[in-house]
């Protein structure tokens, strides 16, 4: 009964779901007090994930459920940018009437889908968390049901990632079947590459997963779905699963599919090469700048794949640190989107920020900051990301991943370059209005001076991870 | 004679390879189904069911020749969700098709670029 103990995040998310349910159908006009009420659920429960008991690794119901220093850490960081996604956009929410009770509980239900995800140590598991997060993603990209954009947005969301959960079960029956269980540590025990049906298993698995981080060639959904649903889902799209996502990524390749690693290391590798080089080059042509942080998030998600293709600790750290940091850059940006407001409409064309600077020059700045730190220009806290993965790639002498990796930065410097004249050197259009909201202040002003003062303390972050010893 | 029904039995006999090339084809006929299909989003919907079943067909086959149970636990699951994922999908088409009144796959282009 005591490993009740170790799943209570879990559990008080699961019960704050039905009791905020059970208050919306009771309360009229209670959105905001969900809202609200939400945001306090996820703040408790990244309250009880810090306070955690025990600090090795702990195996729950069956070893189907595992929590350790990797888990832990990727939970809080999940937990922290859902706050900062509900902060954030409450003031978009409202206005674009997509303001319901349901908003924030599908919120919190992928938030739950997503812990589960990471924890799972079980095919099974695995599996319902996937489903948990994507039944409520494809509900919460549709979720401005008037306009015709959203719902396109969710349904070709829901048919793709429909696919993509079908080829990853498909792996997930040969890996069972050719293995003989379910469950992580077993399989890792019982998998050989002589085994063909364990080469497909991995490749069916691999290429549902690099559909839900959106890696080239499976990335085709991102796009379209940042643009048509409304920007408060698109920042949780950008940013949220692909913690999740990238965690379980570890999971499989360092835990059960260990062994295999001559098999996986090439497809990663082509799946990081082709993610940073079409990031690049296809948001050169972009006009919406929705569209253009879908390619740009494409690119992102090859150089944090370049860290986990290395096959070292070291490797896994720094892909860690990545996507915290390319998180971090989005919420800024976002909070960017969300000021850019005129008359109760929002805008989210490149030309709408031409000559930004002239009437707003603070957001102006922190955009500046942000978009150089997502080009990776020294001291700000990008080039450090890119910095880490390179010098582990070096290490373990993949020198042709290494150069494309540098050129594609230099390429996608081109695209942010332009985002920044267009900003400073274009003529001014009409102004946007002044925002009052605080949350969305602070969230941005809290992301913009992490990203530029992170080379002053580098070492926290790096210590955080360090701790995380995979292999 | 005995020996001849024999070798007709053992050449007949269903085994773990049949099952197994059963799901492969119904999952290749739901892929091909969701990407050949230009005609109606219906369809994919049924390709979607389609590939869950495959993956059941072939985790209870496996359950059997492993003589282990959580292969049929998993199919449980896969078939819980696959109701919810049925449903939430005809939501999605139905509020797509109040909006731009067809459900004509070629149609589905307002997001391009």
């Amino acid at each position: 009964m005591e490993n009740i103990n170790f799943v209570l995040p879990e559990i008080f998310i699961s019960l704050s779901i039905m009791f905020l349910l059970i208050v919306g159908v009771f309360k009229k006009n209670s959105s905001s007090l969900i809202y609200s009420l939400s945001v306090i659920t996820l703040i408790i429960s990244l309250g009880l994930i810090i306070n955690f008991p025990g600090k090795e690794e702990i195996y729950l119901f069956n070893d189907s459920y595992k929590i350790d220093e990797l888990s832990i850490l990727m939970k809080i960081i999940t937990i922290l940018s859902g706050i900062f996604v509900l902060v954030s956009s409450y003031n978009y929410t409202k206005l674009e009437k997509i303001f319901n009770i349901e908003y924030s509980i599908l919120i919190l239900c992928s938030i739950l889908g997503m812990l589960v995800m990471i924890s799972s140590y079980d095919l099974i598991v695995f599996y319902i968390g996937l489903e948990l997060q994507s039944l409520s993603l494809y509900v919460l990209a549709a979720f401005n049901r008037n306009n015709i954009k959203s719902s396109e947005a969710g349904l070709k969301y829901f048919v793709l990632s429909a696919l993509s959960s079908g080829l990853l079960l498909y792996g997930c029956s040969l890996i069972y079947g050719f293995s003989g269980s379910t469950n992580f540590s077993l399989i890792a025990e019982n998998i050989f590459s002589s085994e063909y049906g364990n080469v497909f298993g991995l490749v069916f698995i691999l290429a549902g997963l690099a559909f839900k981080i959106s890696a080239v060639p499976f990335h085709m959904w991102a796009p379209d779905v940042y643009e048509g649903s409304p920007t408060s889902v698109t920042l949780f799209f950008a940013i949220v699963p692909k913690v999740a996502a990238l965690t379980v990524f570890i999971r499989f390749l360092y835990v059960p599919f260990l062994s295999l690693i001559d098999q996986w290391q090439p497809i990663i590798i082509f799946l990081a090469l082709a993610s940073m080089i079409f990031g690049a080059v296809a948001a050169i042509g972009q006009k919406n700048l929705k569209r253009l942080i879908a390619y740009s998030s494409i690119g992102h998600m090859g150089y944090a794949l370049a860290g986990l293709a290395v096959g070292t600790n070291s490797g896994i750290q720094n892909s860690i640190i990545y996507i915290c940091i390319y998180l971090i850059m989005n919420l800024g940006i976002f909070c960017c989107l969300f000021m850019m407001k005129r008359n109760n409409k929002f805008y989210d064309n490149l030309d709408d920020l031409s000559g930004l600077s002239k009437n707003h020059p603070i957001i102006s700045l922190s955009l500046l900051i942000l978009l150089f730190s997502l080009a990776g220009i020294p001291p700000l806290a990008g080039f450090f990301a890119k910095f880490y993965i390179f010098i582990s790639v070096i290490e373990q002498s993949m020198y042709f991943l290494a150069i494309v990796g540098l050129v594609s930065t230099v390429v996608s410097a081109f695209y942010y370059l332009r985002v920044i004249k267009i900003i400073y050197f274009d003529p001014p259009v009409e102004q946007y209005d002044q925002t009052k909201y605080l949350g969305l202040k602070i969230s941005l002003a809290l992301s913009t001076i992490l990203m530029l003062l992170y080379f002053i303390y580098p070492s926290g972050l790096i210590n955080l991870v360090s701790k995380i010893n995979i292999i | 004679m005995w020996i001849a029904t024999r070798e007709l039995k053992s050449m007949t006999e269903i085994g773990l390879q049949h099952y197994l090339t059963l799901g492969a084809i119904i999952f290749t006929i739901g892929v091909i189904g969701i990407f050949l299909n230009r005609k109606n989003l219906i369809v994919i919907l049924m390709s979607i069911e389609l590939l869950l079943l495959a993956v059941n067909i072939n985790l209870v086959s496996f359950s059997i020749f492993l003589n282990d149970l959580s292969g049929q636990i998993f199919t449980f699951f896969i078939l819980t969700v696959a109701a919810a994922e049925a449903a939430i999908g005809l939501a999605i088409i139905v509020i797509y098709y109040r909006n731009s009144g067809t459900i004509r796959v070629e149609n589905i282009d307002s997001l391009k670029g």
